[in-house]
């Protein structure tokens, strides 16, 4: 009975919506501001808080509503499942925790500057069209809730819009996002067709032949891997996410992106209702999985703006999720429920858990900016003195993204090992091999993620101050980092309770896809579930260990004089914050090697002689796939359309006689095809 | 007898609003048909229709319009030579497909209907119409065309007035709307420059 909770949560969303409009409407004053930011808080909170409420009391389930629409086609139909559930926990608790985030943050902006009701009218939107998004079972509604989802984003990206490449990121998210949204609306349309009605449901694309499924699959993955930023969709992330404020990157990176990989999962859900689908959809989601994964993890690597890395880092984890939903796409179609099970939940699981990493991550990297007014590593170092409790947030956060064990990240990227291992029983060689191939790949992007936040961490926290930036340093009580440290929390929470999370994944998930039937489900879930207790049982362990063995550090060290130096501060005569690595050296040796894969540039350049004077190392990853395909692509559409402006003369008469021509046009051929 | 007459000189006075650059003889042209479409009318039987549509459209608008006309300078009552034969031409043009639409949408129609050349002649009169507003440039050519055109949709709707008095009050709504057009043109003082000006200078209007 959690329906009606789940409704009062939507109210909430649309009815603050409205209340901050009030102040939205008003002239830019600095009540009417405050007043907006503290109403834009309460709605989220109230909203998010009933949502979450909704969630926890009933996991599982499947509820249904049904409203009348007013429109004469579609329905205002409304369903909670397993699916559905899983995919609106990260929207209500990141949603609820970005708000308490940004409320803090805004507080100091300018009101002459920025529209604060506007800003939390599109917030709101954004979540009303997210938790709208994940439960329409109409296609008409799903698709007006994609656009209002799909468009909020672009005014929240654009909060500072006195910045021209702010104004540029945002458009280059709107058109990305609509061209999602063209491949959508193919989808539908042909859905709607072919089914010959406009339901979402279980049951509803019994009827259709291979060939149309087929299709149906392809124009999904384009149109949601377009939002999930699969590549080549994915240049959106690296523009928008660095420009947008730091509490709607989080939200955008850790609940919004997934609304992409839903979609998928629903459509493939759909079309291979109660029949096996395609084995070549399965491989065909695990490769681009793959590939976005590597592209992102090796462009991430040469990104020196934290955001930015942050972006590319999503990019990969968004690949990760949807390797695994390859594997259960490759597991169903060969009747293997180990795989398909451990694809599926390891795809789910690594969803929740990058909304907690991602989320902590973007806000610390937000903290950053707004303690030290840039987010540029050559220009950060030796923040973890200043802001400890900062350090260790975001310090936990690149632990578990890097798949550290005691955290979260582990145990999604355990199982989806696991799922890609079964791939030894499998019938013949090739596939063995292909599955082979895609598990070292997987653990190239584990050990590349640890290097990356290896950097990302040490740059900015660790060894000296690069710039005056960072140290000058606005520091803040920790208080204000609460939704950081709740975070933090849930980050280890998550890694610890892998297996009750897994399992009641699995129970979810069985009712999408038929699973049960398969061989080695029931193993599976046992064994799978048996192994995540384990590692949560020694992570458990490990912590215990390492706070006695830090109390008992402390023990020792009580009562005795400590001296604290500066970092670097041994062994080197008169040494500055230009000894340390900087992150272009950090990454050189990598880049080297794979430089030439992904288009990454390495430039040296040195004095000749024993004693050079200057020296200066530079990585860069030039945004070849921009410049190289859809920069000339755009520009041919605009050349096209501005040779179409002859039609455009102004001269009215001859406006006048396009319509004409039309008219008798459309009567000759009424007439001749009578 | 007397309705074939009629009807020819309806055909008639279309080419002959096609075939003329002036402006004030193209006015009489248009209080031409609409003498003829309250003869049409007093045929079929309406008396007080005929004497609404002689007023309106025999007396009034083309009254407006020679009021109007009788403001502007002389040289903007000429329209350019050289686009008359062409607009003749494509007047004929009109006709002969107006006659084609006539045969294609079959016997049923059009007989039930439509007495004998109601509907083929009702169509001409709009392609003249529409023919005037295209071809010709002068604002005041544009009101004319219109006026032309809509003489055509009154002569397609004057069978089925039978059936309803609709389409007349819909008939009578867009004179009205023609009455304001001129009106618009004339009262608004802005006839000097409106009327000196070609519908071509409305290009820097776009986009």
């Amino acid at each position: 009975m959690t329906m009606p909770l789940f409704l009062a949560a939507l109210a909430i969303y649309a009815a603050s919506g409205l209340c901050v409009l009030v102040p939205a409407l008003l002239n830019y004053r600095k009540q009417s501001a405050h007043l907006a930011n503290l109403l834009g808080l309460l709605g989220t909170l109230a909203g998010s808080l009933t949502g979450l409420c909704a969630l926890i009391l009933a996991p599982a389930g499947t509820e249904s509503f049904q409203a009348p629409f007013g429109l004469p086609f579609g329905s205002f139909a409304l369903s909670l499942d397993g699916l559905s559930r899983i995919f609106l926990f990260p929207v209500f608790g990141l949603g609820l925790l970005c708000a308490v985030q940004g409320y803090t943050s805004l507080r100091h902006e300018r009101p002459s500057q920025h529209n604060l009701g506007a800003h939390w009218l599109f917030y709101l939107l954004l979540l009303l069209g997210l938790c709208l998004v994940l439960t329409a079972r109409d296609i008409v509604l799903f698709l007006v809730s994609w656009e209002i989802m799909s468009l909020a984003p672009f005014f929240l990206i654009d909060f500072n819009d006195g910045d021209s490449r702010v104004r540029d990121a945002s458009w280059v998210y709107l058109v990305a996002a609509h061209l999602g949204a063209v491949a959508l609306l193919a989808f539908f349309v042909l859905f709607w067709q072919l089914t010959g009605h406009t339901a979402w449901q279980a049951g509803t694309a019994l009827s259709l032949s291979e060939t149309s499924r087929n299709l149906l699959f392809l124009l999904a993955l384009v149109g949601f891997g377009a939002k999930a930023g699969l590549a080549p969709m994915h240049i959106w992330l690296p523009e928008a996410h660095p420009a947008a404020p730091s509490h709607v990157s989080a939200l955008l990176s850790g609940a919004m992106i997934n609304a992409g990989l839903y979609g998928i999962i629903r459509t493939v859900s759909l079309l291979a209702d109660h029949a096996r689908p395609p084995e070549w959809w399965g491989w065909l989601i695990l490769a681009a999985g793959l590939g976005t994964a590597l592209m992102g993890m090796l462009k991430a690597l040469a990104q020196s703006n934290v955001k930015r890395l942050l972006a590319y880092s999503s990019v990969e984890n968004m690949g990760i999720m949807t390797m695994g939903l390859g594997c259960a796409l490759i597991g169903q179609s060969l009747g293997h429920g180990w795989m398909a099970l451990a694809g599926l939940c390891a795809c789910l699981l690594h969803m929740l858990n990058h909304a907690c990493f991602k989320g902590l991550l973007f806000m610390a990297a937000g903290e950053v900016l707004h303690a030290t007014g840039t987010v540029n590593m050559a220009q950060l170092g030796g923040l973890a003195k200043k802001m400890p409790v900062l350090a260790v947030c975001f310090a936990t956060g690149a632990a578990a993204i890097a798949c550290l064990p005691p955290f979260n990240g582990f145990a999604g990227e355990l199982t989806l090992a696991l799922s890609l291992l079964d791939g030894s029983s499998l019938a013949t060689t090739e596939r063995q091999m292909l599955l082979l191939l895609h598990f070292a790949g997987l653990c190239a992007i584990s050990g590349l993620a640890l290097a990356l936040y290896a950097k990302a961490f040490g740059m900015v926290f660790l060894g000296q101050a690069r710039s005056g930036f960072a140290e000058n340093v606005q520091t803040q009580s920790w208080h204000s980092l609460w939704p950081l440290i709740l975070l933090a929390l849930g980050c280890l929470l998550l890694g610890l309770l892998a297996s009750p999370v897994f399992s009641q994944i699995a129970t979810s998930v069985t009712g999408l896809f038929p699973l049960e039937n398969l061989t080695g489900f029931a193993r599976a879930k046992a064994s799978i579930g048996r192994s995540l207790m384990l590692t949560g049982l020694i992570a458990g362990l490990v912590i215990l260990a390492v706070g006695a063995v830090m109390l008992l550090r402390k023990k020792m060290l009580h009562k005795r004089g400590i001296r604290f130096m500066p970092t670097w501060a041994c062994g080197y005569q008169g040494g500055n914050s230009r000894i340390q690595y900087t992150d272009a050296s950090f990454t050189e040796p990598l880049a080297r090697l794979l430089g030439p894969l992904m288009g990454l540039k390495v430039s040296q350049s040195q004095d000749k002689g024993l004693f050079p004077r200057s020296a200066q190392l530079l990585v860069k990853a030039p945004e070849r796939l921009r410049r190289a395909v859809y920069g000339p692509l755009f520009a041919g559409i605009e050349s096209v359309c501005n040779a179409l402006k002859i039609f455009q003369h102004g001269k009215i008469h001859l406006y006048i006689l396009y319509i004409l021509v039309t008219v008798i046009g459309l009567l000759i051929w009424g007439l001749m095809s009578n | 007898m007397f309705l074939n007459i009629c009807l020819y000189l309806l055909v008639l006075s279309n080419f002959l609003l096609l075939g003329t650059a002036r402006v004030v003889q193209m006015t009489k042209y248009t209080a031409l048909q609409g003498f003829l479409l309250a003869a049409l009318l007093f045929h079929s039987g309406h008396t007080v229709l005929t004497l609404a549509v002689l007023v309106i459209k025999g007396l009034v608008l083309p009254g407006l319009l020679w009021r109007t006309e009788h403001r502007m300078p002389a040289e903007s009552l000429i329209c350019p030579h050289r686009l008359v034969a062409l607009d003749v031409i494509a007047g004929m043009a009109g006709l002969a497909f107006a006659f084609w639409l006539d045969a294609r949408l079959g016997s049923d129609l059009t007989h039930n209907l439509f007495p004998k050349l109601f509907l083929p002649l009702g169509l001409t009169t709009l392609f003249c119409g529409l023919i005037l507003i295209i071809g010709r440039v002068k604002a005041i050519t544009q009101v004319i065309g219109y006026l032309a055109a809509e003489n055509g949709i009154f002569l397609l709707g004057m069978p089925l007035m039978t059936q309803g008095t609709t389409w007349f009050e819909l008939a009578l709504l867009l004179d009205v709307f023609v009455a304001v057009f001129v009106m618009g043109i004339a009262i608004n003082r802005i006839s000097d420059s409106f009327a000196s000006m070609d519908v071509d200078r409305f290009r820097s209007l776009r986009d």
